[in-house]
């Protein structure tokens, strides 16, 4: 019993500890009324929720939010980002009284915001963080600066790659897969200047054939890690390790899918939505739109696996401490793209929560092999 | 004495009404193994279906382009062929909506709609009439190349929203230039459920009357029953043929316009949701029937409305829901070999 409760406080205490720190202090504040009053919170995935993906990393969240006191979670998965997703946050907040809505899929972001002018008193979470004044003030857009953990994915690429050549798919052609391609190539060629990287947009969020083609035909061609920007990498990370290369992870903690190859993974950490629930359950205040990175803790890294060695992981740990104290910039100057234009000159820098800068990025950096396939 | 049509209905409602008695036996089996009491299932199957407003609401949501996408597939059924392009159709016809609806910017909302209606439905109409040509004219299998369009309008539909009609402001999604924020439809009077709900009902109600009281309809159904008879009547198959496709198409392709005009205001891959493929299994349980295809819509919305509301109570997969509807698919499927084999149901011949 013990050892149970053991266990699973640990893995409470790494995955997101300060959480259920909070939940717990509230717990000890002399009961106030408010503070008693029990909070159902909805969450909606777009696709099933053990996807070992981008679904599973919100699923870890409510998990979390779950383990919250006074806080009730009801769940519901694939739903399409349709007309349907509006009538499920109507029976969510109607039928089971959910008071905040965390609906995780870019698309519902329309509903989310007919949803919020109807229901004022339920709070809207949406993970693009695209929200502006004039929306809503019961809506947070948030969304963690994925690039970084992407950085230490592409040292520990780096400093295991033994071709020199490694590998990044991607699903769309869109932002924030340009600038987790980038982060990856950035991490990499921090620690060794020469590596390359092929790039691949298979223009899905999710079709495993063409992942696990893309991944083979990568692998031929001299690449020994790869990280995969799908929906979920799992076909991809599971190729990798058949085929006896290293891979790292995206979305959740991918781990146990290669216990040979897997090095680390970048991972969001939507838990930190736990504060916006507390805000509302008591009154606080919170923000309309975040965005952060290891600085916010929006962020986080999988376990690293066996293959990785320990000075390579206290080199990984080193630059995620950079990235807290902003000693360490993701893209400054002198900055090429690879077809040779150049985007940052000599001493330019751009802020790590430099948000404009992110939206806009549409190329690569110097090093990746392939092309963004926009004009 | 009551006449053939009566003990026809009667029929398809008695075998209806067991064979989806027996889903819910053996649903009630299946939940029970996972230690859910299935009267509490049947409870909120109820409730999350039908229960509140809400629920038929979130009922009637889902079912509305579901009506108009079976449609693709039971008119050419009618006809005797098996067209299983909706997903395609669909999607054509809301690429079409958009491209339409983009240049129409100084029309009067009412007439606007209207253009892009016709737009979607012209669309869909002539992809899967496409179809039906190739399969007249060149004997190619209705069913092969209505699927494999699907693929063909799903890469096109990337294509464009990736590049040539790409809105760069949405930067977290691909998705195409919206359409002017005065031609967006809303809800239905007294109900909030989006236009497409009617547009449906309407459709089918229309496509009803035309296959069962008119001469076309009646040519279509003997086309389907036996083509050789068809021919000996002298019936211009080819056309007919087309025609149904046409018609099927033109279904599909207007729900993609309802997504579009109702719900999203551009395209994107949020129109391939496989309202196209349930559409097939809707036509099926439906026997064809336009009629019929409305009550099954609703019949099936209803389970996918209230499979949200049984994950959420007994923390059940979200494939549950996919059990109880491939369930009653195999029932009615199997109780069709019953027309026609219960004695007590056949018209007394005269």
């Amino acid at each position: 019993m013990s050892i149970n409760d053991s266990i699973t406080r640990r893995r409470v205490l790494r995955h997101g500890g300060n959480i259920v720190a909070a939940g717990a202090l509230f717990s000890m504040l002399p009961t106030m009324a408010s503070a008693a009053k029990p909070i159902t919170v909805g969450f909606i995935y777009v696709g099933p929720r053990q996807d070992f993906g981008w679904n599973q990393s919100h699923w870890d969240a409510a998990k979390l939010i779950a383990k919250m006191d006074n806080v009730k979670v009801v769940e519901q998965e694939n739903v399409p980002e349709t007309a349907e997703v509006e009538k499920v946050m109507q029976s969510m907040i109607e039928l089971d009284g959910a008071e905040v809505i965390m609906a995780t899929s870019f698309g519902y972001w329309k509903s989310i915001l007919k949803m919020a002018d109807k229901y004022p008193n339920v709070l809207f979470t949406h993970i693009g963080a695209i929200w502006k004044e004039g929306n809503p003030k019961n809506v947070i857009g948030y969304r963690g600066y994925m690039e970084e953990p992407h950085y230490l994915c592409g040292i520990a690429a780096g400093r295991m790659s033994k071709t020199g050549k490694i590998g990044f798919i991607g699903s769309k052609p869109l932002y924030f897969i340009f600038n987790n391609c980038n982060g990856y190539i950035l991490g990499a060629r921090s620690v060794n200047p020469n590596i390359t990287c092929n790039v691949v947009i298979t223009g899905d969020w999710n079709n495993p054939v063409k992942e696990a083609e893309t991944t083979n035909s990568l692998i031929d061609q001299g690449c020994d890690v790869i990280i995969a920007n799908v929906d979920s990498s799992k076909v991809a990370i599971e190729t990798a390790e058949r085929r006896g290369i290293y891979s790292c992870g995206y979305h959740s903690d991918c781990s146990s899918l290669a216990p040979k190859g897997f090095l680390t993974g970048a991972e969001w950490n939507w838990a930190s939505a736990a504060d916006f629930v507390e805000a509302w359950r008591t009154g606080g205040s919170y923000p309309n739109l975040l965005r952060g990175g290891f600085k916010r803790d929006m962020v986080k890294i999988s376990p690293f696996g066996q293959a990785v060695p320990q000075n390579v992981r206290d080199e990984i740990l080193m630059a995620k401490k950079g990235f807290i104290d902003d000693s360490l910039i993701l893209y400054k100057g002198p900055l090429k793209d690879n077809e040779g234009n150049v985007i940052l000159t000599e001493g330019q820098v751009i802020d790590n929560e430099d948000t404009k800068f992110k939206v806009g990025v549409r190329f690569f950096v110097e090093g990746a092999v392939g092309s963004t396939g926009l004009k | 004495m009551f006449n053939a049509a009566f003990y026809q209905g009667m029929e398809a409602v008695v075998i209806s009404t067991a064979a989806l008695l027996l889903t819910l036996v053996g649903f009630g089996i299946f939940v029970t193994i996972f230690g859910v009491d299935p009267f509490d299932v049947y409870y909120i199957l109820y409730l999350g279906g039908f229960g509140t407003q809400i629920s038929i609401e979130n009922t009637l949501t889902q079912a509305a382009p579901l009506m108009l996408t079976a449609l693709c597939t039971a008119i050419p059924a009618r006809a005797g062929l098996l067209v299983i392009g909706g997903e395609g159709a669909l999607v054509v016809g809301g690429i079409a909506t958009v491209l339409v609806g983009v240049h129409l910017s100084g029309l009067p909302p009412a007439l606007g709609i209207v253009v892009m209606g016709l737009a979607g439905a012209l669309a869909g109409g002539l992809w899967i009439g496409a179809a039906g040509a190739l399969r007249q004219y060149r004997g190619v299998n209705e069913t092969i190349s209505t699927l494999l369009m699907n693929y063909i309008a799903i890469a096109i539909l990337y294509h464009l929203v990736s590049g040539p009609i790409r809105d760069f402001d949405q930067v977290l999604k691909a998705s195409s230039w919206s359409i002017s924020e005065t031609f967006m439809v809303g809800t239905v009077p007294g109900l909030d459920v989006h236009w497409g709900l009617a547009v449906g009902v309407v459709t089918c109600l229309v496509l009803f009357v035309v296959m069962r009281h008119t001469t076309f309809g009646f040519a279509v159904d003997i086309l389907g029953g036996n083509q050789r008879t068809a021919q000996m009547a002298g019936l211009p198959i080819n056309r007919m043929v087309i025609l149904c496709c046409c018609i099927g198409g033109a279904g599909a392709g207007l729900a993609g316009t309802m997504e579009v005009i109702a719900v999203h205001g551009f395209a994107s891959d949020s129109l391939v949701v496989g309202f196209g493929y349930a559409g097939i299994l809707i036509a099926f349980l439906a026997r064809q029937n336009p009629l019929a295809i409305i009550l099954v819509a609703i019949l099936l919305g209803g389970i996918s409305a209230s499979g949200g509301l049984m994950q959420r109570r007994f923390d059940l997969p979200d494939a549950t829901t996919a059990v109880l509807q491939g369930m009653l698919f195999v029932m009615v499927l199997a109780s069709n070999s019953l027309y026609g084999r219960l004695r007590f149901l056949q018209a007394r011949e005269a």
